[in-house]
């Protein structure tokens, strides 16, 4: 695996969207970076946790990635094919290698559709499947996500939040993909049903060599299932590392408020313990604040962090992209 | 005396697929100053609990059917629309899990922010806006008396709950209940509201119901826990008791499975099965058909509330028999 170049490489990344006014004559008045110049390399079988607050841009780049969103600079390159520069009939062909698991499970499964035609849909998207061999294939999709074939001809109403996202989850292997990007898969779930759609999750990775991209808020459910862990902050990554150290030593000071604003299970701690806690919100991504775009919130700010974009600099085995790096930590 | 006692609350919502029994005998007293935890799973009976006592459960299809809730001498449930009306929203506040739905969005805050003064304290308008400002000064939101003629569009979520604060503190309430209010916000800002409505809590002296479905949450935030299941009680102790001595099986479950502190490659714990459906009625205990410790007596035989040493209270049979230790 080392040998082999990167399964995934992403570079300088960018999704801007115009903002227009004005009802006849529309003038394009600005632009939201939500995605500002993203680098990143993925080995086939990794997997990457994509962790940033809400409005940061890590659902916009998991839809670039899959070219749901085009990119408007930067290329994206899956397994030696470039995705950017694909033409339409060709980037359809290629999507049976990626696929996306979404947030809801109650959006994102067409409620008119039977799990059996769900499925069998996706399976015959991209391969031609004999009609006959439909119901055992759509059988063993079922059963690998871990729900009973009996099901197959039931709605998604009929089915609880955990067991929606096993179909979603079924539908996204139904192509065989190599990368699955999966956008907040257990954010809508009960505790006692997160922890079973990600110990499926992390087994499938492992059983079919899938590189996984795993978007979520919650630092502690990435922790457990990534490899290396990528901390955004409006629009840009401003760590990235291995898993157990982006969590354990965050050298980013606002990673490492994120990780302080965790609570834990222990109330002692909790009561003792002392806080990071930022002032105010994330600044608006349409007018983002000049130099380091965390300045205004850093307790650790200098002059020198007003004036440019910090590039990342190596701290142990994590990329910070902050100009004290060192000198904080 | 107990600011809030509530005894035998029984809700029930009769729908066409039959009577679903979302919150059956349900006891807890809260006291005066006390932060108060509900956990539970989506479904267990935590917000219509809290909703029964301000009497906000839709009727039809939801009905008391039994229980008091008895603040400070009066029964919440049994007084006149009058009556309750003079504690909602006056003595008993309320904040909730979406700021966007629960703020009017044609009003200016301003006119939501005072309108519990106009109802309730008879204060003239200058006064009431005076008081507001600084209400909003209070819960961290900068330039006030501008921001006061804002929208709630205007405001971020995590504004537009400091807001919600704001309104709800506004009277200096005895007790607020908080159904998930951070559950819709980034953990940077979740943190920042805890802290406020901590300090709020310090400054007036006001009790709190917190509901969420976060244990992490909970656990640094509450003085006691009450932790749901199926629409009972199913453990009720002090926090550190909850945490470090859990002594029903749900309990421990609930904290097994978090992922915290647990590294990449071991499995996570996990609760098998699905919590039960509501509408079909439970024999024996309601967690039995999930729990790795069931015996036939927990099939058989429904579970009661007993306390298992001082203050701490488990509803669990085996538990209870001594024949289990967690």
């Amino acid at each position: 695996m080392s040998t082999s170049p990167d399964f995934l490489q992403i570079t300088g990344l960018k999704t801007h969207f115009p903002v227009e006014s004005g009802l006849v004559f529309r003038k394009v008045v600005g632009t939201v970076k939500a995605v500002d110049g993203v680098n990143l390399n993925l080995k086939q079988g990794e997997i990457l946790g994509l962790v940033g607050e809400s409005g940061c841009g890590k659902s916009t780049l998991g839809r670039t990635i899959l070219q749901l969103i085009p990119a408007t600079e930067g290329t994206v390159v899956l397994g030696g094919k470039t995705l950017t520069d694909l033409p339409a009939n060709e980037l359809r062909a290629a999507r049976a290698d990626f696929q996306m698991i979404f947030q809801d499970p109650y959006a994102s499964l067409n409620p008119r559709m039977t799990v059996y035609s769900t499925l069998a849909e996706a399976l015959q998207a991209h391969s031609s499947v004999k009609k006959n061999e439909l119901p055992k294939l759509v059988g063993e999709l079922m059963e690998r996500v871990g729900l009973s074939p009996r099901y197959i001809r039931k709605y998604p109403h009929e089915f609880s939040g955990g067991q929606r996202q096993r179909i979603a989850i079924a539908r996204a292997l139904a192509v065989k993909p190599k990368l699955i990007i999966a956008d907040e898969p257990v954010s809508a779930l009960d505790v006692s049903i997160q922890a079973q759609i990600i110990n499926l999750l992390a087994k499938l990775s492992k059983e079919m060599d899938l590189t996984l991209v795993f978007i979520s808020h919650d630092l502690s459910v990435v922790k457990h299932i990534s490899d290396r862990i990528a901390v955004m902050y409006l629009g840009r990554i401003v760590e990235l590392g291995p898993a157990s150290e982006v969590f354990d030593t965050p050298k980013h000071p606002y990673t490492k408020a994120l990780v302080s604003a965790i609570p834990s299970l222990d109330p002692d701690m909790e009561r003792t313990r002392q806080r990071i806690i930022l002032q105010g919100d994330p600044p608006s991504p349409l007018n983002p604040p000049k130099g380091c775009p965390f300045h205004p919130r850093c307790s650790s700010a200098i002059d020198a962090c007003k004036i440019d974009r910090p590039e990342f600099l190596t701290c142990g085995n994590q990329q910070v992209a902050c100009i004290r790096a060192n000198e904080i930590n | 005396m107990a600011l809030l006692e509530v005894n035998n609350l029984t809700t029930n919502f009769h729908t066409r697929n039959g009577v679903v029994r979302a919150v059956n005998d349900v006891s807890f007293s809260v006291n005066r100053g006390e932060t108060l935890g509900i956990v539970g799973e989506s479904g267990s009976g935590k917000s219509v609990t809290c909703y029964s006592l301000m009497r906000l459960i839709p009727q039809p299809p939801g009905r008391i059917e039994s229980g008091s809730a008895i603040f400070d001498g009066t029964d919440l449930l049994s007084c006149s629309e009058r009556t309750l009306r003079g504690i909602r929203g006056k003595r008993v506040a309320m904040i909730f899990q979406d700021p966007m739905t629960s703020l009017n969005p044609y009003l200016r805050i301003e006119d939501q922010l005072i309108e519990p003064l106009l109802i309730h304290e008879k204060t003239n308008r200058a006064d009431a806006v005076k008081r507001a400002i600084r209400g909003l000064e209070e819960v961290g939101i900068q330039d006030a008396k501008n921001r006061i003629r804002s929208y709630p569009h205007e405001f971020s979520g995590g504004m537009r709950q400091r807001v919600m604060i704001a309104m709800a503190m506004i009277t200096k309430p005895d007790l607020l209940i908080a159904d998930e209010p951070t559950t819709a916000l980034d953990v940077t800002v979740q943190a920042q509201i805890l802290e406020l409505i901590k300090k709020e809590q310090k400054a007036n002296g006001t009790a709190v119901i917190f509901i969420s479905h976060d244990l992490g949450v909970v656990a640094g935030f509450c003085d006691r826990v009450n932790v749901m299941y199926a629409g009972r009680i199913v453990e009720t102790a002090g926090t550190r008791e909850v945490y470090y001595h859990p002594q029903h099986p749900y309990n421990r479950a609930l904290q097994k499975s978090r992922p915290t502190g647990d590294m990449k490659g071991n499995e996570l714990y996990t609760i098998p099965g699905l919590p039960p459906d509501l509408s079909r009625p439970i024999e024996g205990c309601a967690f039995a058909p999930r729990c790795e410790f069931a015996a036939d007596v927990c099939r058989s035989q429904p579970a009661h509330l007993k306390v298992i040493q001082s203050g701490h209270f488990s509803a669990c049979t085996r538990i209870q028999n001594k024949e289990i230790t967690l």
